[in-house]
């Protein structure tokens, strides 16, 4: 029958659609020069992670007792620290272990905020007032100070770290979930849903959910500047990454007791940290601009 | 085919001394295949009578009941398949971010009905649409199209009862009368019985078999179509609302 085939044919092209709104968004990013940035930082940073191992001149745990505290020279470009070992290579793997910490602390709090938040907005009422009281209670702490209690009591490691930093990072991602969902609950199309029988569940993973996606997406790049900071923070107290691992935080913590005769030691992973975060910063700004339904037509 | 029964309908807002009563006792029948009007001015409270049939209010008292079963009783299941609504503004009333075969084949899937692209198909052609329009988004579709797609969601789960709260009032004049004529069609074919929502007499004269005047949440007089140029309202405000807008035609 031809309405079944041009179905069938519909089908078919829904994920390439998907994946040319994701070009578009892409395209539109790599317009700016802030957000290109983000993006070719965001990139190097992904091909450090997965290709860290075949680019290190050296292997980042090898010490070498000779040749401590070396000045960056052709031999090593980012000079040795207190044992020795390589800052180049230290910093191509520790690029894995950033990445790593992002990615979970965002595959973590994104689900928890959005449920949190579009459940709260959704039914309102005494089920709002619960879980909004709890959000309050976890925003009313400096999220540092919480992820230190968090990890002291964990036992400091780099998973615990990411735990820690994960449950202090979700109440903001729910609050501007709830604030979203607030302004379209009573629209026509969430009534209309509700007529068709729709569960209170569906309504909310398939007509809520996706138009609170945008802004909890760029709060999320947003925070991931803030959540190397944190990580970062939590390695410089030996909270966070033990040594001998490559975190840059604790590369800083260690380096700081050789600074002043030392620059290098604190410098470069320093100047990574800075790097990625503001890579972060500057995407989460371009993606704001590129997921403006406002701008949606020039796409 | 049902008949629609509202009975001693009342509702307030708000609780206590600070309560407001909307519809303080409201009570009409539509019978089976019929369009029914309710015309008043802003805030009469003809809307909320279509939110508290539809259910999607549900503090109120008193009975209403489609085809001898009360609204109440049904299941949600049930009520979808009894009852579906047209809201009036069709930029509101589609999801911005689902497609046009997405807003249909949910219904579906939420009854499990089965042969979906049948189904789309033949919602589509119903409401005068190409079925190559179910890949398309509400932001590539006129105001007009767009209430087209509204009305397809509504028929697509085969209901008795449409509600329509004002469905042409958002849309522009060459518009209104092509969707009016497509709600006019779709009940010789498929006798719906109507309950039509409308503050424009003219839209009432020319789909209506009856209609209400309301005033304040009551129903001041219920009246056949040809009240409106025969001048046979009695009661003073359904007068006075009859004068006004034919005088407003007039003068157009």
């Amino acid at each position: 029958m031809l309405h079944s085939e041009t179905g069938r044919a519909g089908a078919r092209l829904r994920l390439p659609q998907g994946l040319s709104a994701f070009g578009n968004i892409l395209k539109f990013l790599w317009k700016s020069p802030t957000s290109a940035f983000g993006l070719i930082v965001l990139g190097f940073l992904i091909a450090t992670a997965l290709l860290g191992p075949l680019l290190a001149p050296y292997d980042p745990y090898a010490q070498d007792l000779q040749n401590t505290l070396q000045a960056p020279s052709t031999a090593h470009w980012f000079g040795t620290d207190e044992l020795g070992r390589d800052i180049l290579s230290r910093l191509l793997f520790g690029a894995a272990i950033t990445l790593r910490i992002i990615f979970l602390v965002t595959i973590v709090v994104g689900p928890i905020g959005m449920a949190v938040g579009t459940i709260a907005g959704y039914f309102g009422g005494r089920v709002d007032t619960v879980l909004m009281r709890i959000t309050d209670i976890f925003l009313s702490f400096p999220s540092l100070i919480l992820a230190l209690a968090f990890v002291a009591a964990l036992g400091p490691s780099l998973n615990n770290a990411i735990i820690a930093i994960a449950l202090t990072a979700w109440p903001p991602i729910a609050r501007l979930a709830r604030a979203e969902t607030l302004t379209f609950r009573k629209a026509d199309y969430i009534s209309a849903a509700r007529l068709q029988g729709a569960s209170s569940a569906r309504i909310i993973w398939k007509s809520i959910v996706p138009m609170c996606l945008p802004s909890v997406m760029i709060r999320l790049t947003l925070n991931m500047a803030t959540v190397i900071l944190t990580a970062a923070g939590l390695g410089f107290l030996g909270l966070g990454a033990q040594p001998p691992m490559p975190e840059w935080g604790a590369m800083i913590a260690t380096g700081r007791r050789y600074m002043i005769d030392s620059w290098w030691l604190v410098t470069f992973p320093g100047l990574a940290i800075l790097t990625v975060s503001l890579a972060f910063n500057l995407l989460g700004d371009g993606l704001r601009d590129a997921l403006d339904p406002k701008q949606m037509n020039r796409r | 085919m049902k008949p629609v029964k509202v009975e001693n309908l009342s509702m307030s807002f708000g609780m206590g001394e600070a309560a407001v009563k909307v519809l303080p006792d409201v009570s009409f029948e539509v019978e089976a295949g019929e369009c029914f009007g309710l015309v008043g001015e802003s805030g009469s409270g003809k809307s909320t009578i279509l939110l508290c049939v539809a259910m999607l209010l549900s503090a109120w008292s008193g009975r209403i009941s489609i085809g001898g079963q009360s609204v109440r009783d049904m299941s949600v299941m049930e009520r979808c398949r009894n009852l579906q609504m047209v809201f009036q503004d069709p930029y509101g009333s589609l999801h911005p971010r689902q497609s046009v075969r997405t807003a249909l084949s949910e219904p579906i899937r939420i009854h499990k009905l089965g042969d979906m692209e049948d189904r789309m198909a033949q919602a589509m052609t119903d409401v005068g649409l190409p079925v190559s329009f179910l890949d398309r988004f509400p932001h590539q579709l006129s105001g007009g199209q767009r209430q087209r797609v509204a009305i397809a969601r509504a028929l697509i789960l085969e209901p008795h009862v449409l509600l329509l709260d004002e469905p042409t009032s958002a849309l522009d004049v060459s518009v209104q009368a092509e969707i009016l004529n497509l709600l006019q069609r779709l009940r010789e074919e498929k006798g719906f019985t109507y309950l039509m929502v409308s503050h424009d007499l003219a839209v009432v004269d020319h789909m209506c078999d009856r209609f209400a005047v309301m005033q304040r949440g009551e129903v001041t007089e219920v009246l056949g179509r040809d009240a409106i140029l025969g001048g046979t309202a009695t009661h003073p405000y359904a007068r006075q609302l009859i004068e006004a807008s034919l005088a407003y035609e007039n003068a157009m």
